[in-house]
């Protein structure tokens, strides 16, 4: 058996919905027959009468009507098309799931599926990576798996925790990526993974660029370098610990993200060490995120656009040779 | 009863309820009326904090909005809604804890003013950006429709300046597309803060977009309490009935700034002149007069009482500590093992 990352996020849709009666999917496109722009609830409306529903083109209304549900006991799971749509759901998820139980001490349990993350061809407006914004924010979980086996297990966790999720999921890990099996176990949110053992440079990464990483740790392994591989899993929480102990033992780090520069996860992972760990580090840390320009939409730009393996190698080079 | 959409009542003279619903609602009024202007005289006595917004003016609407509701109905009251959020249920201590600060309040000092609520209980705690509690109260629906319950109803507040975001369109749209028992009344206030009607919408008539939405309209003059009692329980009884939702426009002056630190000088003398610039309380006590329905006696009694319930509520809320930033636990989620680790 293999199962691709997609069909892991179905499938987990899929047993959420088998066992638990307070889960219902919301969103565009996701329910009769045609099971969503990319097809992760594809079957789910008929399997699964009355809980799998179409909205209309309404962003906010969607996450309103689920932030609704959710605080009168029900479970819903919002899929955006894109990633990028939610900036139009901004102002629910921010100001309303994400102020609500610290103004009224009700929680909000709402799961939003971010489809994130650029393809090739797909321009600005169906590449964007959003885990930073929305971990800037108070009040909201942020995911970003990075394997079948995370994007399975963090999504039933998701719905299960009582606070608003975000979950990032990475487009480009659809179809790419496949497990032989569904985990039986996994690590719990909040926990990152050492994906990879070194002793040279700690890589500090996420959601598909882990997937870089590690090709950049194989083609170093060929240059006698070891490289660590940090797969942080959830962005918000952020396991310090994990990466202060990696940075323990390889003294320079390097932090690698998909998302804008300015800002954000990698910036965020890096002011943490370096006030954190200083005396860990041999060299300046240093960080990888995609430019400061709208995404492109032709393949020759959008390759360049994003961290890739070759960048990822030149810096980690660098950051070796200091 | 007026089963018609978008279809004006003009009253000439107001015309009673049934005496009993009539005296209630005038009662929360005058509850309303007394407590926010004790509000007002903290407020320019420095004793709140941030600001005040009262629903002077509005208070026929808003009654009505919360007197028709069940145990089991949601509420999503809106900035100018003492009136409806007392009748639905508020204790005037939520209101005084709140807005002095006391740590005792729904709030807890973390929200202040009219941003509070008590979900548990079915009103909504509203946020600041207009709209955007419609599409929470149809979520609220749907979840009871989900668990089998019968026999509900959810009533959304909002302006004329709030009907014209975003997000207040997308939540009508979404209510109609999932027939849920909702009632959105929209009082026309005439003001988004300092802006009139004419730099709002462009269209006749408010009450006009209901059929667009797939609602049922229908407009009250917001300053004839039988007529809103009228309107809005009517429209009440048809959403629980499952006919459609339920829109229903109320024209009304307010008659206060946007808050008290606003002394609405752009409100012209011609608007002053207009009938829904009437102050509704003075009407609805003047058809009490008329009417005798209570003698003057009774009146007096209820003042006192209304202005010795909110003093209570002050003097307590007065009483009470403030929040301590020290004993704050700044956690805002409740999921504890989840927090960030960056302090």
């Amino acid at each position: 058996m293999s199962i691709t990352y997609l069909e892991a996020i179905r499938e987990a849709q899929a047993k959420l919905l088998r066992d638990d009666e307070r889960v219902f999917i919301y969103g565009q496109d996701v329910g009769g027959t045609f099971g969503g722009a990319f097809k992760a609830t594809k079957g789910l409306a008929k399997e699964f009468p009355g809980r799998v529903l179409n909205t209309p083109i309404s962003e906010d209304a969607m996450i309103g009507t689920a932030i609704g549900a959710a605080m009168h006991g029900m479970r819903p799971i919002v899929e955006m098309q894109f990633a990028d749509f939610s900036s139009t759901a901004l102002n629910q998820i921010l100001n309303n799931a994400g102020t609500h139980y610290w103004r009224t001490d009700v929680p909000v349990p709402i799961t939003v599926r971010l489809p994130s993350g650029g393809t090739k061809g797909s321009g600005p407006f169906h590449s964007q990576s959003m885990e930073s914004l929305y971990a800037h924010y108070p009040g909201l979980i942020v995911m970003t798996p990075a394997t079948v086996e995370d994007a399975y297990s963090m999504l039933i966790e998701a719905v299960a925790i009582d606070d608003p999720v975000v979950y990032c999921e990475h487009k480009y890990l659809y179809y790419h990526l496949k497990a032989e099996n569904l985990p039986t176990e996994s690590l719990p949110t909040g926990k990152a993974r050492i994906a990879r053992e070194g002793r040279d440079l700690t890589i500090v990464t996420y959601s598909a660029m882990l997937h870089e990483a590690l090709a950049v740790a194989e083609q170093l392994a060929t240059e006698g370098f070891e490289i660590e591989v940090v797969d942080l899993r959830s962005v918000k929480p952020l396991d310090t610990n994990t990466v202060l102990a990696s940075v323990a033992r390889t003294g320079r780090l390097l932090c690698v993200g998909e998302s804008f520069p300015w800002g954000g996860a990698t910036a965020e992972i890096i002011a943490r060490v370096t006030a954190e760990g200083f005396h860990l580090l041999d060299a300046a840390p240093q960080r990888l995120n995609a430019k400061d320009t709208p995404i492109p939409y032709h393949p020759n730009l959008w390759s360049a656009h994003r961290p890739n393996a070759k960048e990822i190698a030149r810096k980690a080079r660098a950051l070796l040779r200091e | 009863m007026l089963e018609t959409a978008t279809r004006s009542k003009k009253s000439a003279a107001p015309k009673p309820a049934p005496h009993e619903r009539f005296l209630e609602a005038f009662r929360w009024m005058l509850l309303a009326r007394t407590l926010e202007e004790k509000l007002v005289s903290l407020y320019r006595g420095g004793l709140i904090t941030g600001g005040v917004y009262v629903g002077r003016g509005q208070e026929a609407v808003s009654v009505a909005c919360g007197l028709f509701l069940q145990k089991g109905d949601i509420f999503a009251p809106l900035i100018r809604d003492q009136a409806g959020r007392s009748a639905f249920g508020e204790p005037l201590l939520d209101v005084t804890r709140t807005y002095l600060g006391s740590r005792q309040g729904p709030m807890r000092g973390r929200d202040g003013n009219i941003h509070r609520g008590r979900p548990r209980n079915n009103q909504l705690a509203m946020i600041s950006h207009l709209g955007a509690m419609v599409s929470v109260t149809v979520g609220a629906l749907m979840a009871k429709r989900f668990h089998g319950e019968k026999n509900f109803v959810g009533l959304s507040c909002i302006g004329e300046g709030g009907m014209q975001t975003g997000s207040f369109h997308e939540g009508m749209n979404i209510a109609a597309i999932e027939q849920v028992p909702l009632v959105v009344v929209a009082t026309n206030n005439h003001y988004a803060y300092s802006t009139p009607n004419d730099r709002e919408f462009a269209c006749h008539d408010l009450v006009d977009r209901a059929i667009g939405y797939g609602f049922e309209g229908y407009t009250v003059d917001g300053t004839d309490l039988t007529d809103c009692l009228d309107m809005i329980g009517s429209a009440v009884k048809r959403a629980r009935a499952g006919r459609p939702p339920q829109l229903v426009v109320a024209s009304v002056l307010r008659l206060s700034g946007h808050g008290e630190h606003d002394d609405a000088s752009y409100v012209t003398d011609e608007i002053k002149r207009q009938p829904f610039a009437r102050d509704c309380l003075k009407l609805a006590e003047q058809t009490i007069v008329d009417v005798n329905l209570l003698d003057a006696a009774t009146l007096r009694e209820w003042r006192k009482d209304a202005a010795a319930q909110v003093d209570q509520a002050i003097s307590t809320a007065q009483k009470e500590a403030a929040p301590e930033a020290d004993e704050e636990d700044w956690c805002a989620i409740s999921t504890r093992d989840l927090v960030d680790p960056l302090e």
